[in-house]
C-alpha cells in the first residue's frame, strides 16, 4: 500500500530506489558500569577518541576543499586536550568511558549552543563525534553513510558535514532528511552534485532500510512503497526530463515564444567554468564580495576594474548585472571595522554601509563604469538592501554620475516591495532577492533550520510581495527579475513568468531544467499557474495546486 | 611574563580553518600557550573547543601568554599566524 509523505524539495529530479538509513546513533547504556581500574577505563576512552580522529583523518585525505577543512577541524576536536582532561576527570569520579565521553561532550555542546548562530551549528559536529566515540566503545559500527552494495536513497535525521563531504553521487540516488532547511548545507551540496533531495520531512522517520521509495526533488513529494504503475510513470517522467535537459538550449521562452531571459548567479571568476555558463543569456547577479573579503586593505580601483573586465569579457554580447558590495556586521571587513551587532541581518549592511563610508561604494562604481566602457557586455549595476525610494534615488544618482546607464536595485526588504512603484521611478530595473525577502517578510533567520517551513518560497505573503513588485514593473514598463533560489525551482519559475517577470537568474546547474519546463508551457498557462499560486492559503497548498494544474496542462494528470 | 596582544586577521575570526591552523601551531610549541580575549579568562591554545568557544571575530584583539624557555619565540610565531588572513571560503 503506497503512502505519500511531504517535505521541502531542495534539489530537483526524480529518484526511485531502496531506502538505506544513515546508521542510527547508538543508545548510551542505561547503567553506568562500575569503574574498577581508573587507568584502564581512561585509556579505553582515549583510544575511542583517537579511533574517531584517525577515521576522520582518513576521510579528510579523500575529501577536498571545504569538506576536508571541516573533517580536519573535527579530528582536532576528537584529540582536544581539554576534552581529554575532562573525560579523565569524569572517569576518576566513577563514570565509565561511554558516560564520561557523553558528559564531556555535552558540556562543550552547551557552551557552543549558548553562543548561538554559527557556533550552534558546530554543536551538531560535537554530537557526531560523541556518537562515533560511543559506538566505538560499544563495539557498534560507526554511524555514517551506509554501503548496502547497491544504489540507494539515503534517509537521515539530518546530515552532518562529515557525511555530506564524502557522498558518492554514483551510489546515492536521492537524499531525504527529517530536518534541515532550504538553504542548509544538505540542500546546497545535493544541488551541486545533482542528487534529487528533500529536507524538512519529519515523517521520514518511519522509513525503514530496503523499503522502496520514490522522490520528486522539485515538488518535495515522497511515495513510500509506490505501486508499479506510479514508478513506471515516474521513470518515464525522469527519462523525459533527462531528454528535455539534453535538448534544452537557446534563450528562455515559453511554448508560445514569450521571452524570459535565463541568467546565472556568479560569485567570482571561479564560477565561470560551470557547465551551464555557455548556455546562459548572461549574469543576473554578479556578487562582488569575493573582491573585498579575505584581505587587509580595500581593493584598489585598478584591481577591481581588471577583475570586472575579466568577467565582462567572458560575457561579451550578453548581460552582466553587478551587485555592489553586500556585507554586514556578520562578515566585517578588516579595513571597515564594524562593531558586532545584536541583529546583523537588520543592521548596517549592503547599501547602508555607504552611509558610513561613501568612498568604498564610490570607488566600486568608478571601477565598474571603467570596466564597462571598454567591454562588449551589457553591464548593469544594482544595490543590495535598499528599503526606500530615497535610497534608490541616491544610488541611481551616484551610479549615473559615473556614467553607468543601467541602474537598478535589489528588492529583498518588504518595504521596497511595498513601495516598488516609487522605487522604480528612480531606477531602470529591479531584481527580487527572494531568499532575503523571505527572511525579512516571515521574520525568520535563514539559518534557523527548525523554522525552515516559514522560509518556503511558496509562502503566500512572499508570493504576494513578489507579485506586487512585478506588477509595479509591468505598470512602469521596467524589467523586474528574480535572482533568489525561487528562480531555480521549475514550477515557481512558471509562476513568476505568469506574474510578468522578465528574467530569472539562478545557479548554472538549474538552467536546463528551468529552460525546458518553460518551453513546455504557454504564457497563458503560466498566468493560470500564477493565479492558482496567489489564491492558495498556505505554502503546501500553493505548491500542490500549481503542480496539479501544471500536470493537467501537460496531459499527464 | 611574555605576552602578545594581536588583532585577528581572518574575517571569519578564530573559527573554521583559521582556528584549526592556530591550534595545530600551538600544539607544536615547546611551551604551553594560553589565549584570551582582553580582560577575559585565558584558555589552553591547543584546545580547539576552548579556542572556538572564545568566539573571537575578525578584527578583534586577543592576548597570548606563555612562560619558560622559548616562550618569546612561540608567541612571536603564533602572533604572526593570527595576524594573517587565512579565510579560504568566499562568502555567498
Amino acid at each position: 500500500m503506497s503512502r505519500e509523505l511531504r517535505g521541502l524539495g531542495v534539489s530537483a529530479g526524480i529518484a526511485v530506489g531502496p531506502v538505506a538509513r544513515l546508521a542510527a546513533a547508538p543508545e548510551l547504556p542505561d547503567v553506568n558500569a562500575e569503574v574498577e581500574d581508573v587507568e584502564f577505563e581512561t585509556a579505553r576512552a582515549a583510544d575511542a577518541l583517537e579511533a574517531v580522529a584517525a577515521d576522520l583523518d582518513a576521510r579528510a585525505a579523500q575529501a577536498d576543499g571545504a569538506g576536508a577543512d571541516v573533517l580536519v577541524a573535527q579530528a582536532l576536536m576528537a584529540r582536544d586536550p581539554v576534552l581529554a582532561d575532562a573525560v579523565a576527570g569524569l572517569v576518576r569520579e566513577g563514570r565509565d568511558a561511554p558516560h564520561a565521553i557523553d558528559a564531556a561532550f555535552a558540556e562543550h555542546r552547551r557552551a557552543l549552543e549558548a553562543l548561538g548562530g554559527y557556533m550552534a551549528e558546530r554543536a551538531a559536529d560535537l554530537d557526531d563525534l560523541r556518537t562515533r566515540a560511543v559506538a566505538h566503545l560499544l563495539g557498534l559500527p560507526m554511524p555514517g553513510i551506509p554501503d548496502p552494495g547497491h544504489p540507494f536513497i539515503l534517509v537521515a535525521d539530518d546530515l552532518a558535514p562529515a557525511d555530506t563531504a564524502t557522498l558518492d553521487p554514483a551510489k546515492v540516488l536521492g537524499i531525504v532528511t527529517e530536518r534541515g532547511g532550504p538553504t542548509g548545507h544538505t540542500a546546497i551540496l545535493a544541488k551541486q552534485l545533482g542528487i534529487p533531495a528533500i529536507t524538512a520531512c519529519p515523517d521520514a522517520v518511519a522509513l525503514t532500510d530496503g523499503q522502496r521509495l520514490m522522490l520528486d526533488g522539485a515538488s518535495g513529494l515522497l511515495v513510500a512503497d509506490p505501486e508499479d504503475a506510479l514508478v513506471a510513470d515516474a521513470e518515464r517522467r525522469a527519462r523525459e526530463l533527462a531528454a528535455r535537459r539534453a535538448s534544452s538550449h537557446g534563450p528562455g521562452r515559453t511554448a508560445d515564444g514569450h521571452p524570459v531571459r535565463l541568467l546565472v548567479n556568479v560569485g567570482g571568476p571561479g564560477d565561470l567554468a560551470a557547465p551551464g555558463i555557455p548556455g546562459a543569456q548572461g549574469v543576473g547577479l554578479l556578487r562582488t564580495e569575493f573582491l573585498f573579503l579575505e584581505r587587509a586593505t580595500a581593493p584598489t580601483r585598478d584591481e577591481q576594474e581588471a577583475l570586472y573586465r575579466e568577467i565582462f569579457d567572458a560575457f561579451a554580447g550578453r548581460t552582466v548585472i553587478v551587485r555592489t558590495l553586500d556585507v554586514g556586521a556578520d562578515k566585517p571587513l578588516a579595513y571597515l571595522p564594524q562593531a558586532p551587532e545584536e541583529n546583523p541581518a537588520l543592521g548596517v549592511r549592503g547599501l547602508r554601509l555607504s552611509r558610513r563610508d561613501p568612498e568604498l561604494l564610490d570607488e566600486q562604481l568608478a571601477a565598474i563604469a571603467a570596466a564597462a566602457r571598454g567591454s562588449d557586455a551589457d553591464v548593469g549595476v544594482m544595490a543590495p538592501m535598499v528599503a526606500t525610494a530615497r535610497e534608490a534615488e541616491g544610488f541611481a544618482a551616484a551610479a549615473r554620475g559615473h556614467g553607468l546607464t543601467k541602474v537598478g536595485v535589489m528588492v529583498e526588504v518588504p518595504a521596497a516591495a511595498l513601495c516598488a512603484a516609487d522605487i522604480l521611478a528612480h531606477v531602470d530595473f529591479a531584481s527580487l532577492g527572494t531568499n532575503d525577502l523571505a527572511q525579512y517578510t516571515l521574520a525568520t533567520d535563514r539559518l534557523a533550520g527548525e523554522l525552515a517551513d516559514l522560509l518556503d518560497p511558496w509562502q503566500p505573503a512572499l508570493l504576494r510581495l513578489v507579485a506586487a513588485t512585478i506588477e509595479a514593473g509591468v505598470a512602469a514598463d521596467k524589467p523586474v527579475g528574480v535572482c533568489g533560489e525561487a528562480a531555480s525551482e521549475p514550477m515557481l519559475a512558471l509562476v513568476l513568468t505568469g506574474m510578468g517577470v522578465t528574467s530569472l537568474s539562478m545557479g548554472a546547474t538549474s538552467l536546463a531544467d528551468v529552460r525546458s519546463t518553460l518551453a513546455a508551457h504557454t504564457l497563458e498557462q503560466c498566468r493560470d499557474l500564477a493565479a492558482t499560486a496567489l489564491a492558495a492559503g498556505s505554502a503546501p497548498d500553493a505548491r500542490a495546486s500549481v503542480e496539479a494544474v501544471a500536470r493537467e496542462g501537460m496531459g499527464v494528470g | 611574563m611574555p605576552e602578545r596582544t594581536v588583532t585577528v586577521g581572518s574575517k571569519v575570526g578564530l573559527h573554521a580553518r583559521p582556528a584549526s591552523l592556530f591550534v595545530q601551531a600551538a600544539a607544536r610549541q615547546s611551551v604551553p600557550v594560553t589565549i584570551a580575549k582582553p580582560d577575559g579568562d585565558p584558555v589552553d591554545a591547543r584546545s580547539i573547543l576552548m579556542v572556538i568557544g572564545l568566539d573571537v571575530r575578525g578584527g578583534q584583539d586577543v592576548v597570548l601568554h606563555a612562560d619558560g624557555d622559548g616562550a618569546d619565540a612561540a608567541l612571536d610565531e603564533l602572533a604572526a599566524l593570527l595576524a594573517v588572513d587565512h579565510d579560504a571560503e568566499v562568502a555567498s
